[in-house]
């Protein structure tokens, strides 16, 4: 039976990680993710899970080792944040190409410079696309449970694709929580043994990583589109499971407040449960306000969104990251593409916030979804704007 | 029907692109990619067997007198074996 325990969401990632009985572990530390390996490694050495942890050099090497491991037939796992995940990339895009189930988490952090170790998304957004499956943790339970289905999810027969979860460094990552642990038994009942799709073995060789010519490349980019984006289905599937055995629900877009809306707040990662609060206050003044909390980014659920945000007058749009020279955040820039063939759709404003750790506060979220509300009538000048920056 | 050496549609990609037949890429013949032909002239070979060793595409091999020659399936003309072997016993000759 699942425990209520009250730990360190990294260490309870750690905890789900290990119940989920992974073969190869490769991991460099690296703040604000570094207690999930750490507490693996511990995990390990206790002897309570028989596992290959492989110190490597880099986080270069974490990534091949789990591209061999998951190769040879192995359930794979390993943990980044920032500029680990960057010094990743070469791998990353081959992992998935050679659809290998590896499970990363990611503590995301902010890329330097200036150095900072501190939370926004902008190390995940620059791997945005690497044709990994991408899921986003609001607090340390929706941690411990994604990293539970991420296995499951990735290593589908429908799917054989790497799978990131993503927490927010220091704000998740290093914040006690109370949670619900799910015991060995329940997550052995979820979550059967890998079977590869196929292994490396001398005794019946196969090729993995082969040279794609001009005349294949294109084709096998196709198929790696197609799997990904059908990859939305088994995802659903896999939280109906979660929610019939263990009672919470998931779903890529999760509503707050959100059927009667006129103003409509999107977030991602933990900013959504200071964001419910401003919902609250604005409810109260009587204001039509809602959230949608995103919580797949990739394959992104185009349906899901025009669906949620169909009432709505006003979206505002909120990003952890800014896309240098471009129309604004990562986020903001795939809703506006999903809504722009639609014949009825909201006013989008974006707004940049808490970049590098940046402290996004209740009265913040309030004023931005005032100012927001105001624009249904006079449409934003700008496509975006860096929330509270200093003039 | 023979067997297809490989997918034509988007939808006859293995999964990951893996290969299941050892030895596939034996059936990709790199010697359409030459624009000139090495030509040996046994008189002035040595039978040090450097072009057989330098050769990158490995598709040199040495007959029963102990003489070189390429596989012109696979040769890709690159000039490496012509330009490595000291005693010029090899011309690189323009393909018609
Ligand atoms: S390198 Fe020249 S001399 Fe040596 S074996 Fe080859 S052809 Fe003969
Ligand atoms: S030309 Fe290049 S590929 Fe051809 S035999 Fe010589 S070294 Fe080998």
């Amino acid at each position: 039976m699942s425990k209520r325990i009250g730990m360190e969401i990294a260490l309870a990632a750690a905890e789900a990680a290990a119940l989920c009985r992974p073969d190869v572990i490769a991991a460099y530390p690296i703040t604000p993710n570094t207690h999930v390996p750490e507490h693996l490694s511990e995990i390990v050495a206790e002897g309570r899970l028989d596992a290959e942890f492989i110190t490597v050099e880099s986080e270069h090497s974490a990534m091949s080792a789990c591209a061999g491991a998951s190769g040879a037939g192995a359930r794979a796992f390993t943990a980044t944040s920032s500029q680990g995940l960057l010094y990743m990339a070469e791998i990353l895009a081959i992992i998935s190409s050679m659809r290998l189930p590896v499970v990363m988490i990611i503590g995301n952090r902010a890329l330097s410079g200036p150095l900072s170790i501190w939370n926004d998304h902008s190390d995940i957004m620059s791997q945005r696309d690497i044709g990994w499956i991408s899921l986003f943790a609001a607090n340390g339970q929706e941690t411990v449970d994604m990293t539970i289905q991420a296995f499951k999810i990735a290593e589908h027969p429908d799917v054989m694709l790497p799978t990131n979860v993503n927490l927010d460094g220091f704000q998740l990552t290093h914040v006690v929580e109370p949670m619900l642990m799910p015991d060995q038994e329940e997550v052995d009942r979820f979550l059967p043994p890998f079977k590869p799709f196929a292994a490396l073995n001398p005794d019946d060789p196969v090729t993995l990583g082969a040279l794609g010519l001009p005349d294949i490349y294109t084709e096998a980019c196709k198929s790696r589109e197609e799997v990904l984006l059908n990859s939305k289905k088994v995802i659903l599937e896999v939280w109906k499971e979660w929610e019939e055995q263990f009672g919470r629900k998931y779903e890529p877009i999760e509503p707050y407040e959100a059927e009667d809306a006129e103003v409509l707040m999107l977030t991602m990662g933990s900013m959504g449960e200071t964001a419910e609060m401003a919902i609250d206050e604005l409810r109260k003044e009587g204001m039509k306000a809602g959230l949608l909390k995103l919580k797949l980014w990739r394959p992104f659920p185009f349906e899901e969104l025009k669906e949620a945000v169909k009432g709505a007058k006003v979206l505002v749009v909120t990003d952890r990251c800014l896309s240098y020279g471009g129309a604004g955040g990562p986020v903001a820039l795939e809703v506006r593409s999903a809504l722009y063939e639609e014949k009825k759709r909201p006013v989008i404003l974006n707004y940049i916030i808490g970049l590098g750790g940046r402290d996004v506060m209740v009265d913040h979220f309030m004023e931005m979804i005032r100012t927001a509300a105001k624009a249904d009538a006079e449409r934003p000048e700008k496509a975006y704007e860096i929330y509270g920056v200093r003039e | 029907m023979a067997e297809k050496k490989w997918p034509e549609t988007w939808q006859e990609v293995n999964p990951g692109c893996i290969v299941f037949r050892p030895g596939s890429s034996r059936d990709y013949h790199t010697g359409t990619w030459r624009a000139e032909r090495p030509i040996w002239d046994n008189s002035k070979c040595i039978k040090c067997g450097i072009c057989y060793l330098f050769c990158p595409e490995g598709c040199i091999s040495e007959d029963e007198e102990g003489y070189f020659a390429a596989d012109l399936n696979y040769c890709k003309g690159c000039g490496i074996c012509a330009h490595e072997c000291w005693p010029g016993a090899i011309k690189m000759v323009g393909e018609e």
